[in-house]
């Protein structure tokens, strides 16, 4: 293993972890509601009545993240490399896979995690070695 | 607008700061992690272990408590069982991930960004899970 000293940011990822914490523990404590991203974007186009509000108001937040930070704040780099095909490819697999495992990053990585859920711990592991099967293949086997 | 309404905006907001600032909406810093065998960038680990630190005893108290302080139920999931669903619908969410660097959060932030290979990530995701949902109807009509 070779580590790249140079991209690594550990001040930066634990604060931003601590944010992504403390927003998960919002959304239990006060709302009584797991904040698994997948669910709340997948809930919402169910249409079920009595979650439009919150589901609606929570994906809200994150879409108006970037311009209420841009106010006060440059914003950080976000570099897209991918192509518009493998964007496509990628969102449909992330579509329906998280919603086939009932979680992402989000409600099974975070929330599932602090619960100690066997379940999600399961789901955690299976998509990190997804994500980094496939980075092998492409950037070592296929060298893209 | 009702208290629960901000409230879950507010949850959304900081979520949404949080994958700005540790770096998770950034395609490139998520391919640096996941690339074990290359330059590897080690940083989002710490972002799992910012985050659970403090969702940790967060669920420890929801779990003892009746109710949720906006009022209503605290709502776990109770699901247990390690199944062919969770385990297959995580590897292809997994291998998504690896493709572009995006989970569904980022995706939905870096859209928010106003970056149009994000939107373009954002909108077949969607599509994915509207297909999700047209299965699943048509194997409950079928059944």
């Amino acid at each position: 293993m070779n580590i790249d000293w140079n991209a690594f940011t550990p001040l930066s990822a634990l604060a931003g972890g601590l944010l992504i914490g403390l927003a998960s523990a919002w959304l239990i404590l006060m709302n009584g509601r797991i904040a698994g991203i997948s669910g709340i974007l997948g809930g919402l186009l169910n249409n079920e009545r009595g979650h439009r509000g919150w589901q609606f108001a929570f994906i809200l937040g994150l879409l108006a993240g970037p311009a209420i930070w841009g106010i006060f704040h440059a914003l950080p780099a976000i570099e897209i490399r991918a192509s518009y095909p493998a964007l496509i490819a990628a969102g449909l697999l992330v579509g329906i896979g998280t919603r086939y495992a009932a979680g992402c990053t989000s409600g099974h990585g975070v929330c599932g995690l602090s619960r100690l859920s066997p379940r999600s711990l399961a789901a955690t592991m299976t998509f990190m070695f997804g994500g980094f099967a496939t980075v092998y293949v492409v950037r070592h086997l296929l060298g893209a | 607008m009702n208290k629960v309404t901000i409230s879950a905006f507010i949850s959304g907001l900081i979520f949404s700061f949080g994958l700005l600032l540790s770096g998770m909406a950034n395609p490139e810093k998520v391919l640096g992690f996941l690339d074990l065998f290359g330059a590897w960038d080690p940083s989002l680990a710490l972002v799992m272990g910012g985050a659970i630190a403090v969702g940790l005893p967060a669920f420890l108290i929801a779990r003892k408590r009746e109710t949720a302080v906006l009022g209503g139920s605290i709502n776990l999931p109770t699901k247990r069982e390690l199944d062919k669903r969770l385990l297959l619908g995580s590897l292809v969410f997994g291998i998504g991930w690896g493709l572009a660097g995006f989970c569904p959060g980022p995706g939905i932030v870096a859209t928010g960004a106003a970056e149009t290979g994000a939107l373009v990530f954002t909108l077949a995701m969607v599509s994915g899970m509207l297909i999700f949902r047209w299965l699943e109807n048509r194997n409950t009509a079928a059944s």
